[in-house]
């Protein structure tokens, strides 16, 4: 992209010492822009991360040291200690918030899939006359907040006799995941030419089997996105886990640090900070992987076949 | 681009027409019912009939310890507008998501354009910028709480010692601070979301028009003004939407944050909704408040789609 090489332009009847002197020009230029890509590169990381970046540091400090306001917050002032991160793993239920996330990740992912993936098909490309007020209208759920629901979405939960379980929130986050994904999805189908599924269904598919050998893999970084999405979605949901279960061994990391690792104005704040690191960090890398996936198959998407 | 009225069924109904069998999954009407059909009713049983249920609470004297549902009229609403906290949070509301909402997008733009830059390192940079985000909320909050902490902050202990301040700044103490801090954090939270988003549509830009206005000699703010920015305005407009639902609706910043101190200083509508309905038990009120986010929304989103298709269409 930023290979604006002079050299390999027409020379046309340009004179030589012009050649030259354009050739500089554009040569600084190169090096400026160079210069201001990698800057804004570091600046934009160092914003980004700085909070997590201090919070490694703070996790393994001393209590002396943590809590002197005098003393550096970006070194360490006396010997680091591992204690207060095994603290969290051997005396708090951690682990078991983080394996409940995964349960419940994992779950309303598929049935968010389950149940996006046929409805944003319908509404992108069956050409009903409904399709565009009705995914609109899809779409709006969302704007439902979780904070005008809980209360009586409570009430569904007990009916149902699924309070203090995780199945209370699998059941529930597909409603915050569906209507985004099927939203999401439908831009990423439209994205796909419509010949695409036409040619296959004149090869003699089916529109399902159309669906499922042409057009799928065309959407899959689509897919990938709505699947990290949702689960980015649902791990970082609080309210309706807060009002949903209140037993420490079924609770999610969102809920389950913050309400057990502070004990009324107590606040493990070492603990605290590890196992924000310890959350953020792989769910970042994942997102990363996928995303890196996601951009490449999006720039194979956009090459008009 | 692709104009919607050259519809595939000519070419359908020729090649079906061929074939011996049509299977009912060849009936479009049909499939698209079935195929939208578990999505809707699972909406519906989750969010159409809670939602209505909500409302009636609204309309109703339950409270956390007396859940007898009895009709009370519009006696919630007159409480809730009598009470300056109301129209405090509703302000808030407006501030909180105006400014968090600019900024998002300004940032995520910025952002966006970063990282479709090529650059040794850009995985590593990615990962880091994605961090704010992919973090459950309530988490990157609790972390922030110690980062804004009123005795031994880090920023504090900066600005101290560069000798900008001689003594602590306390954000979270003082109601314009307080304010700021909650925008920083929401703003530093979703502007990887609203980056993504915007990456998606420049990625999806052809690059020949890049390449075209390039060699017609387009400087990069010139290309940036000209041709990305009015090219990706619907994805913009989308990370807009996004960035406005989010903070609207958003209650775990001020929450964790502040708790909606100093005296109510950083209450929004959400989060006074769920101080009234759920800590101060008053089930009827807090439903009533928080009936006010929808209608905003509503508007808000409609805006926003207009504008959306408004750009489809030209």
């Amino acid at each position: 992209m930023t290979t604006t090489a002079p050299a390999g332009k027409p020379v046309g009847k340009v004179p030589a010492d012009e050649m030259e002197r354009l050739r500089r020009r554009y040569g600084r230029r190169h090096v400026a822009a160079r210069c201001g890509v990698y800057g804004a590169a570091v600046t934009a990381a160092l914003l980004c991360a700085l909070p997590f970046l201090w919070s490694v540091i703070s996790a393994f400090k001393q209590n002396q040291d943590l809590y002197n306001p005098e003393s550096n917050p970006f070194f360490f002032n006396m010997p680091a200690t591992p204690d207060h991160v095994t603290f969290l793993f051997t005396d708090t239920p951690f682990l078991t918030f983080v394996v409940n996330t995964l349960i419940v990740g994992a779950a309303v992912v598929a049935i968010t899939l389950a149940l996006a993936l046929p409805a944003a098909y319908s509404l992108a490309r069956l050409d009903r006359p409904w399709g565009t007020p009705m995914g609109i209208a899809i779409f709006m759920v969302y704007l439902v907040p979780p904070s005008l629901l809980f209360l009586s979405l409570t009430r569904v939960v007990v009916a149902l006799h699924l309070e203090n379980t995780l199945w209370s929130m699998i059941v529930v986050y597909p409603t915050i995941t569906v209507p985004v994904s099927v939203w999401l999805l439908i831009g990423f189908l439209k994205a796909v030419p419509k010949d695409v599924e036409e040619q296959a269904m004149v090869d003699g598919y089916s529109r399902l089997g159309a669906f499922l050998r042409a057009v799928m893999p065309l959407v899959f970084p689509g897919i990938v996105a709505v699947v990290v999405f949702s689960f980015t979605l649902t791990s970082s949901e609080f309210v309706y886990a807060l009002a949903f279960v209140s037993s420490s061994p079924e609770m999610v990391i969102s809920t389950g640090v913050p309400t057990q690792l502070i004990r009324g104005d107590v606040f493990f704040w070492q603990s605290l900070q590890a196992s924000a690191v310890i959350t953020a960090v792989p769910i970042a890398f994942l997102f990363n992987l996928f995303l890196d996936r996601f951009v490449t198959g999006f720039t194979m998407g956009a090459v008009k076949t | 681009m692709t104009d919607v009225k050259t519809e595939a069924e000519p070419v359908e109904a020729g090649g079906r027409r061929e074939r011996p069998k049509v299977g009912l999954a060849d009936r479009d009407g049909f499939l698209a019912w079935v195929m939208l059909l578990p999505s809707v009713v699972y909406i519906i049983a989750l969010v159409g009939i809670p939602f209505l249920l909500a409302i009636a609470f609204a309309f109703s004297d339950v409270t956390t310890g007396d859940p007898s549902f009895d009709f009370v009229g519009f006696a919630n609403f007159g409480d809730v507008f009598d009470d300056r906290v109301f129209w405090r949070s509703l302000r808030n509301t407006l501030v909180f998501t105006v400014i968090s909402m600019l900024l998002i997008v300004v940032f995520g733009k910025i952002l966006a354009n970063i990282l479709v830059a090529d650059f040794r390192g850009k995985w590593f940079v990615r990962f880091l910028v994605l961090l704010p985000w992919t973090t459950p909320v309530a988490l990157s909050t609790v972390s922030w709480l110690w980062f804004l902490d009123s005795i031994f902050s880090p920023v504090d202990w900066v600005l101290r010692n560069v000798g900008l301040i001689d003594a602590n700044v306390v954000w979270l103490g003082q109601p314009g601070t307080a304010m700021a801090s909650v925008i920083a954090v929401h703003v530093w939270r979703l502007t990887p979301l609203a980056a993504v988003i915007v990456m998606a549509g420049l990625i999806a830009i052809p690059k020949d028009l890049d390449e075209a206005a390039r060699i017609d000699g387009a400087g990069f703010w010139r290309r940036m003004f000209e041709v990305t920015i009015p090219l990706t305005m619907p994805v913009i407009a989308v990370a807009a939407l996004f960035g406005a639902i989010l903070t609207f609706t958003d209650m775990t910043v001020p929450y964790v944050l502040t708790r909606g101190g100093p005296t109510h200083s950083t209450d929004v509508l959400a989060s006074w909704a769920y101080f009234r309905g759920i800590e101060g038990g008053d089930v009827g009120q807090g439903a009533a408040i928080a009936l006010f986010l929808f209608p905003l929304l509503l508007a808000a989103a409609v805006a926003i789609l207009r504008a959306v298709r408004r750009l489809e269409a030209r």
